[in-house]
């Protein structure tokens, strides 16, 4: 079998497999958000950002080589990744004490996993829209980070309910329905598309608050301890 | 004891949650106080800043007093804290930047259900309100963020003994959350 090394740590991987999939196989963390397993790759997080043979680049898009060294667990990468992650609460409107996903959200787990204690930057207060129009389902793209999770669930779901329009400020997530409310779309709350999302941006209705603060899945627990499928909280 | 550090608090557009959460220090206010006495805030009533070692600033800036008190607090504070998740990014207050404030104060003062005697408050006395709620750090240079909504007890405590014993302040995974 084919080996690379990330942090010194020699890692296998199978023809066709990216660095985050042989780093995730061999139980190595590697912090993303916009990646997960069951889709094809996205890359627009740069979270997993790790240093191939000197050359930075993303390990969900990077496919694993013969031989490469890969530096992930760097004190520069992390504060890379802290600065990206900083940048993403800035873009959006994150209030986490007032947000259902508060204590089960990836966004915050990364947060917490880098020591990230503040913002650094100056806040960008975005104006989004809020569609309540689902029965089951609530989307709040405030809490967006156009990670494409739900527009690649949702096509694997065969509905093709989201996609990402617009450039800058003004980028959004749009429904595929007449009206463009989500109530008026396909989607059904067993839809993978409505589990999918790393943050609260979009939530099924009725299950909030239903874990007590202190026994959430990132209360105590690190993201980077976690198996791949409890990262993305199953 | 005359080499106490001399500590400062404020609240501006906050709750006194964090205060409240730091007065959960309970027993432990005891040895704290040995080492550092305080200076302008809620808990002395001191109404101005004189130099201080450390300013814990509690809440964002939603008003023309608040941007003056946190550049009183600067211009005081060798070490300038925020405090909260207000102080760190507007918090709950900065819910209301996405409605235009006159349409805040419509609904507020006037529109609102239950409003009697519709009138929006004007006394000269009162501080005129920003267009949209901030965090400190776009106002003023901070030292250090204590994140918590509030921030619990023990993460007022491991900051303020760590600077006390003179270590570089860190918070460890359990006291970081940011609700």
């Amino acid at each position: 079998m084919s080996h690379i090394t990330i942090d010194g740590q020699v890692v296998p991987f199978e023809e066709g497999q990216t660095i985050i999939e042989a780093a995730t196989a061999a139980g190595v963390y590697i912090p993303h958000l916009c990646h997960n397993p069951e889709y094809a790759p996205h890359g627009s997080c740069k979270l997993c950002t790790v240093n191939v043979n000197g050359r930075n680049a993303t390990a969900c898009t990077f496919p694993a080589v013969e031989g490469q060294t890969v530096c992930n667990n760097t004190e520069e990468l992390n504060f890379d990744r802290k600065r990206l992650t900083q940048m993403l609460f800035v873009e959006g409107n994150h209030f986490c004490p007032s947000c259902e996903k508060s204590g089960n959200c990836e966004l915050q787990a990364v947060g917490y996993h880098l020591n990230m204690l503040d913002n650094h930057y100056p806040h960008f207060f975005a104006l989004r829209d809020l569609d309540s129009s689902h029965p089951d389902l609530l989307l709040d793209r405030n809490r967006c980070i156009f990670c494409n999770l739900c527009v690649r669930a949702s096509h694997a779901d065969g509905k093709d309910v989201f996609a990402i329009a617009g450039r800058g400020i003004n980028k959004h997530l749009i429904v595929n329905s007449a009206s463009g409310n989500l109530g008026d779309s396909d989607i059904n709350v067993d839809d993978r598309a409505a589990h999918i999302c790393p943050t609260g941006a979009i939530l099924v209705k009725g299950t909030a608050f239903k874990v007590p603060i202190g026994q959430r899945r990132y209360d105590h627990h690190d993201i980077c301890d976690m198996s791949a499928g409890e990262q993305h909280g199953e | 004891m005359a080499n106490k550090v001399r500590i400062a608090t404020t609240s501006l557009a906050g709750c006194f949650g964090c205060h409240m959460s730091f007065l959960d220090l309970d027993e432990r206010l005891v040895p704290l106080a040995e080492l550092v006495e305080f200076n302008r805030s809620p808990i002395t009533d001191i109404k101005h800043c004189a130099p201080c070692d450390i300013g814990l600033i509690e809440g964002g800036v939603c008003n023309a007093e608040n941007v003056h008190v946190l550049r009183e607090f600067r211009q005081n504070c060798k070490i300038l804290v925020a405090v909260g998740a207000c102080a760190i990014n507007g918090g709950l207050p900065a819910m209301r930047n996405s409605v235009p404030l006159e349409e805040c104060l419509r609904e507020a003062y006037l529109d609102g259900i239950g409003v009697e005697n519709p009138m929006i408050p004007n006394d000269p006395e009162l501080p005129l309100l920003l267009n949209q709620v901030h965090p400190i750090h776009e106002v003023v240079k901070i030292d250090y963020s204590l994140p918590g909504c509030p921030p619990s007890a023990d993460v007022f405590w491991k900051f303020l003994t760590d600077l006390l014993e003179g270590r570089e302040p860190g918070l460890d995974y359990d006291l970081v959350h940011y609700d």
